[in-house]
């Protein structure tokens, strides 16, 4: 074997060729993801639609022409005998059955409606990913015994996940009497069995991975390969799955609120509640419904847009 | 004494059914009563085509599976019955290097972190500096530069992962490296590179290799001693030259009858044993002899009834059949299974008719542990020559 001889050198010369190649000093998974987001068209601009949502959430309310509770123009509506004003040079989105100012509503609303879906998104992730987590590790790392845990656990979710999810909001929304926080407890509660089923999915399609069991070999605890291994390479579809469900979040509040589940005092704006009050009306004044709907659907498509990018930035085999 | 003794060790997999709660309905036995040894300093190699349970025995010698039945005798430590606790710290003594480079590194740890991590888990160099320095002499000994350390797995190429995953076992200095498939996903070139790689260190670092792999010849290059597994138990084991130069489990001449020859005159004489039939399910192993199902020298008394124990028949070669000693004199000669010419092996029509098709096709996947090496191209350029 004349390749078994000269060995140290050629081991150096293997240096030499490694090092010479050396360009980048190294990239992280997730830098490069955010590199590769920055030149998506479609991550841009679902970007871009948040950013707008977010600013108008934050500063709506100093941005607001009039009062959005105060019914200045009550006398110009007749909402009984189907007399509305719609978009005129004083107010531009017209105005709304009680005759307060639908733009300045809408601007007040957004907080509402951002408000509604972070929380309850926010909800859904955290103890979603709590169970998934608890569940995916016992499953992987945690011996016969916890194979058994994973097994009641996960028949708990499917129990959960077997039901309607707006059925199921109602039903909660029932339970907890009518409130915003109902409302946002509800739609999270709906999210819990989908992100930890996610999670759960994700890390024992991890914990069979070669790098996990060479963790194991290297005698490393196994809190720590959870948190350090596993835990970092399964959150991925996870995080997609909470810009995505955003929208969802925000449609389902709608809809609770359009069930009249949502927050008993109608006078304090929220583009779901808005449109409930004003599908009543779509007869005489369909303008009055499309201004929170078209809002709503703009923001759940911006949050979607975002979510499908991250996912093709995320994905390990779209990497090059 | 050996470094690693393993004694009657068995790894049965539950087989589960059940539609609330999981019933164990039967096993699948991977690994089933193995007994060997590995030398300090030597290299052990261990093969068989796949689905024999070889890398499932490799993971039971690390605990990674556990052990239904048998020990494990790491220098005088059952690793089987070592506590929990006990065995995290114990670990450090037994290391491996995995088939998939790219797999076995966490894609999102540098380099630096994949290789320290070992070292903090086992309190092995104080602090962060010292740590860096012993990672950078063992990168410089695998052939790595030092400023490895601050790029991720994905920026490197096959060959320099794998690298990475040996310098990740030797960080802990170990006593014992299990490679399990150390070099069948990278390219051949690159194979040399690493085998030789492994061959200076085992030099430099006393290190003592149990290597699992289906190439024949790589397995012969590094290995001091062959295990030949088959269906959860070794069938034939020898010194490397012993066991290349004189097969004596018909298993193994089948298998060493599709290694190709470097010399064309012997090339062209060379004759290929074509096993019959697939390899049983491990779930349901044949009763006696586990092979007795696809022996071309099957006898009508002991092999289907009686299960042979290893026995050795001089100079270390051991050896699990009954009839050994008769195959190898002449005294008995094949019952069934068919002997082609290889130089005509898949040429297609030309050894019998459609219906052997099948049958061989399948021998040919019996022989599946010479893989890779050429058969495929011979193969392919067979219907041109012929």
């Amino acid at each position: 074997m004349s390749l078994a001889t000269t060995k140290t050198s050629k081991i150096d010369r293997l240096a030499e060729l490694t090092a010479k190649k050396e360009t980048s000093s190294g990239a992280s998974l997730w830098r490069e993801a955010f590199r590769r987001l920055r030149g998506s068209k479609m991550a841009i601009i679902g970007a871009v639609v948040i950013a707008a949502f977010v600013v108008v959430a934050i500063v709506g309310p100093w941005l607001a022409p009039y009062s959005p509770t105060a019914q200045t123009w009550r006398g110009e509506v007749l909402a009984n005998q189907g007399e509305f004003v719609g978009a005129r040079g004083e107010n531009w989105f017209g105005l709304d059955h009680l005759g307060r100012d639908m733009f300045s509503r809408m601007l007040v609303g957004a907080r509402q409606t951002l408000l509604v879906g972070v929380v309850s998104m926010l909800i859904g992730l955290v103890l979603g990913a709590l169970v998934g987590a608890v569940s995916g590790a016992a499953a992987t790392l945690g011996g016969r015994a916890g194979q058994r845990l994973d097994d009641v656990v996960m028949r708990v979710t499917d129990i959960m996940l077997a039901l309607p999810s707006l059925l199921l909001a109602v039903s909660i929304a029932a339970v907890l009497g009518q409130s915003l926080t109902t409302v946002m407890i509800a739609v999270g509660v709906v999210q819990i069995p989908i992100f930890a089923r996610l999670l759960r999915g994700s890390m024992l399609a991890q914990g069979g991975k070669d790098y996990v069991l060479a963790a194991r070999s290297l005698g490393i605890r196994k809190r720590r390969i959870v948190l350090t291994q596993i835990m970092p390479n399964s959150l991925s579809p996870v995080i997609v799955q909470a810009t995505l469900s955003l929208a969802t979040a925000i449609i389902e509040a709608a809809a609770l609120s359009y069930l009249g589940l949502g927050n008993p005092d109608p006078a304090i704006p929220e583009w779901g509640v808005m449109l409930s009050q004003a599908q009543r009306f779509f007869d005489n004044a369909p303008m009055m419904s499309m201004y929170p709907a078209v809002a709503i659907i703009i923001t759940a498509l911006g949050f979607t847009l975002l979510g499908e990018a991250m996912r093709e930035a995320l994905d390990p085999k779209l990497r090059g | 004494m050996s470094l690693l003794e393993l004694d009657g060790v068995k790894v049965h997999f539950p087989v589960k059914k059940g539609i609330l709660f999981d019933r164990t309905v039967g096993h699948v036995y991977a690994v089933d009563g193995i007994s060997l040894s590995v030398e300090a300093g030597q290299t052990y190699g261990l093969v068989g085509e796949s689905g024999c349970g070889k890398t499932t025995l490799g993971r039971a010698v690390l605990r990674l599976v556990d052990v239904t039945d048998g020990r494990v005798v790491l220098d005088g430590t059952d690793v089987a019955q070592l506590p929990e606790k006990e065995m995290r710290s114990f670990r450090r003594r037994l290391q491996m290097v995995f088939q998939d480079p790219l797999g076995s590194l966490n894609p999102r740890q540098n380099i630096e972190s994949i290789l320290s991590e070992g070292m903090a888990a086992h309190g092995i160099g104080g602090n962060r500096e010292e740590r860096r320095e012993k990672i950078k002499e063992i990168l410089a000994k695998v052939g790595l530069p030092g400023n490895a350390l601050s790029r991720y797995p994905h920026e490197f190429s096959g060959g320099q992962r794998q690298r990475i995953g040996i310098a990740r076992a030797l960080v802990l200095e170990p006593d014992l490296i299990i490679c399990d498939e150390p070099v069948s996903a990278l390219d051949v070139s690159i194979q040399a590179q690493v085998v030789n790689l492994l061959e200076e260190l085992q030099k430099s670092m006393g290190l003592t290799y149990l290597v699992i792999a289906h190439d024949l010849a790589v397995v012969r290059h590094i290995s001091d001693v062959i295990g030949v597994m088959y269906l959860g138990s070794l069938v034939e084991e020898a010194p490397s030259d012993a066991l290349y130069e004189e097969p004596r489990h018909p298993y193994t001449r089948a298998l060493m009858s599709a290694v190709p020859v470097p010399d064309p005159e012997v090339e062209d004489r060379r004759e290929r044993i074509l096993l019959l039939g697939d390899l049983p399910s491990p779930a349901n192993p044949p009763a006696g002899c586990r092979f007795h199902t696809r022996c071309p020298w099957k006898q009508d008394t002991r092999c289907a009834t009686e299960r042979p124990e290893l026995r050795d028949l001089g100079g270390g070669h051991r050896v699990a059949c009954h009839f050994a000693a008769e195959i190898a004199s002449g005294e008995i000669t094949r019952t069934s299974g068919e002997v082609v010419p290889a130089a005509h092996e898949g040429s297609g029509g030309s050894g019998g008719s459609e219906a052997s098709g099948a049958p061989r096709a399948s021998g040919a996947s019996g022989g599946g542990a010479a893989k890779g090496s050429s058969s495929g191209e011979r193969a392919s350029e067979a219907p041109a020559g012929t």
